[in-house]
């Protein structure tokens, strides 16, 4: 079961389009119940959603990618969590991460431009009473997110037909 | 002008495949399932190490036998599957994919007037090669009732005192069938009672889905009178590198590399150092391949039968062998057909031997989506047929 829930995943998270008669026809049980599985890892929380993968600045936008090193103190006996949940709060912050090294998160923000992502940093996060500094790196440009390279597909080279 | 092909040249007809490729390349939006290898790219790890090759100038020839640090991960590589000892020094020989390998192996070994045992349907290129050698292919039919597996009696049928060797190819193409340890000691039974001698291509081991993959060098007192061939191929996605391998006793690969040397001097050293690559650290790569294969067999195999076309489970490579007899088409027509009004491409199945007719190849080395699109397509023309 176990086997069959993670071939499920595996093939979900390839292509999330991927239809539940598609499913069942690979892993070899009904589409009913191909459906049923999915619903209960939807509610079971281990599927968490369903999105699309877009290279932005293909679609005339270009927004502002910025990696932010934060240096903070630790809050006793909740540690990190209770800043790093205020952080991940705001809606301009894309990823949260609590990181090993000379400083403790790296947060990714996505902004319309540059402006929106300094004063993001300046009026939101540097303020915080449990940040000590922050060092903004802007992201000049985006190759790869999340396992997908977002340019430069390799385009398929076969011949049709071969032995 | 005087006649200037030679007889046997002239002797072999074209591959029926060509024919079919000029009639698909004049069109457009084809999904095609009748392409012979992986729809994967070489892994990035794999071309990444030729490019470093190259950067640091290894473009010079190599030993005839190929590079040794290459021979040695092959030796590894066999030992770890299946327990073999070769030799990397002289029972090892890098060839330009499997398809130079045969040549060599069956050139090595055949006198003219010898006869050459070829099961079928397989791969085009046996009968061919055994003809360019001067020797008389003679062919045994496997049938879909026997899981397209080479029987004993079928094989002991067409053994005569010219027969000198034997060419086994499984996991097959275009069949997927595979054989277990239990089904080829049987044969080695018949290799030893007649002095037999085996090419066994295996370049599609590591894609075995059921059971475990068995080498025929592995059977008890086989490997003396066995030339293994294999390569990256299929397995690592490699088609276009053109790395295969020879593996047998030293006696065997030193006459293979004597027409190697004359012929081609060596694998292209680019290739080789990839494929060391390749051997080393593609093993996850593999798996994933293999897995994804797993996954389009299940999908292609059960939609064939579905819409009515019976299908054999292939164990193993990538190819879907359905019978299309209850069409009442044959292969060739078929295909043309179905390529014509739907604009899928499949390869009909007399292209690998007479009694590939009735059947047609799909290949499921093609992304999910377009075998699920493919065999919708499949699936209306079968209705408008029937």
């Amino acid at each position: 079961m176990v086997i069959l829930m993670d071939e499920i995943l595996r093939i979900l998270e390839k292509d999330a389009r991927t239809t539940a008669k598609q499913i069942s026809a690979i892993v070899g049980i009904p589409e009913a119940e191909v459906k049923k599985k999915i619903k209960e890892m939807e509610k079971k929380g281990i599927i968490r959603k369903y999105k699309t993968v877009i290279n932005w600045e293909k679609a005339g936008k270009e927004p502002v990618y910025a990696m932010i090193d934060v240096k903070v103190f630790p809050e006793r006996e909740r540690g990190y969590d209770a800043v790093a949940e205020r952080i991940m709060r705001f809606p301009e912050v894309r990823a949260l991460y609590l990181i090993s090294g000379t400083y403790d998160l790296s947060v990714m923000v996505m902004g319309r431009d540059m402006k929106e992502v300094a004063y993001f940093v300046a009026e939101k996060l540097a303020p915080l009473e449990q940040v000590q500094g922050t060092v903004t790196h802007f992201i000049l440009k985006r190759y790869k997110e999340d396992g997908d390279i977002l340019f430069g597909e390799e385009e398929n080279k076969r011949l049709a037909v071969s032995p | 002008m005087r006649e200037v092909i030679a007889e046997r040249a002239k002797r072999v007809p074209p591959s029926g495949i060509r024919r079919f490729f000029e009639l698909v390349m004049g069109m457009e939006e084809v999904i095609s399932l009748g392409v012979g290898e992986p729809d994967f790219v070489t892994p990035w790890h794999i071309r990444e190490a030729c490019v470093y090759a190259l950067e640091r100038g290894y473009t010079m020839y190599t030993s005839n036998y190929g590079m040794l640090e290459l021979r040695e991960e092959i030796a590894k590589r066999l030992e770890r599957d299946y327990s073999l000892s070769y030799d990397p020094a002289d029972e090892i020989l890098v060839t330009v994919g499997v398809s130079e390998g045969y040549d060599l192996a069956i050139r090595a070994l055949v006198d003219p007037g010898d006869q050459v045992v070829v099961h079928e349907p397989s791969y085009v290129s046996y009968k061919p090669c055994t003809i360019f050698a001067g020797g008389e292919p003679v062919v045994v039919e496997t049938r879909v009732d026997d899981e397209f597996k080479l029987t004993p009696e079928g094989l002991e049928k067409k053994i005569t005192d010219k027969t000198k060797a034997l060419i086994l190819s499984y996991p097959n193409n275009p069949t997927g069938a595979t054989m277990d340890r239990k089904e080829l000691e049987e044969i080695a039974d018949i290799v030893i009672e007649h002095d037999l001698v085996v090419v066994s291509d295996e370049v599609y081991d590591k894609l075995t889905y059921e059971g475990e993959p068995c080498s025929f060098a592995s059977l008890n007192g086989m490997q003396e009178r066995t030339v293994l061939l294999n390569g990256m191929s299929k397995a690592y996605a490699m088609t276009g590198w053109r790395i295969g391998y020879a593996a047998s006793n030293s006696e065997v690969i030193e006459a293979m590399m004597k027409i190697h040397q004359y012929g081609m001097l060596c694998a292209p050293i680019m290739s080789q150092m990839a494929a060391i690559e390749a051997l080393r650290n593609g093993e996850r790569e593999v798996r994933e391949m293999r897995q994804q294969y797993i996954e389009r067999r299940n999908l292609i195999v059960r939609r064939l039968n579905e819409m009515g076309l019976e299908c054999f489970n292939p164990k193993g490579a990538f190819y879907a062998f359905p019978s299309i007899r209850a069409i009442g088409l044959s292969s060739e027509e078929f295909a043309e057909e179905l390529l014509r009004k739907k604009k899928v491409a499949v390869v009909p199945g007399n292209a690998f031997g007479d009694c590939g007719e009735g059947f047609v190849r799909c290949s499921y080395a093609a992304s999910i989506n377009d075998i699920s699109e493919a065999m919708d397509r499949m699936e209306d023309f079968v209705k408008d047929c029937l």
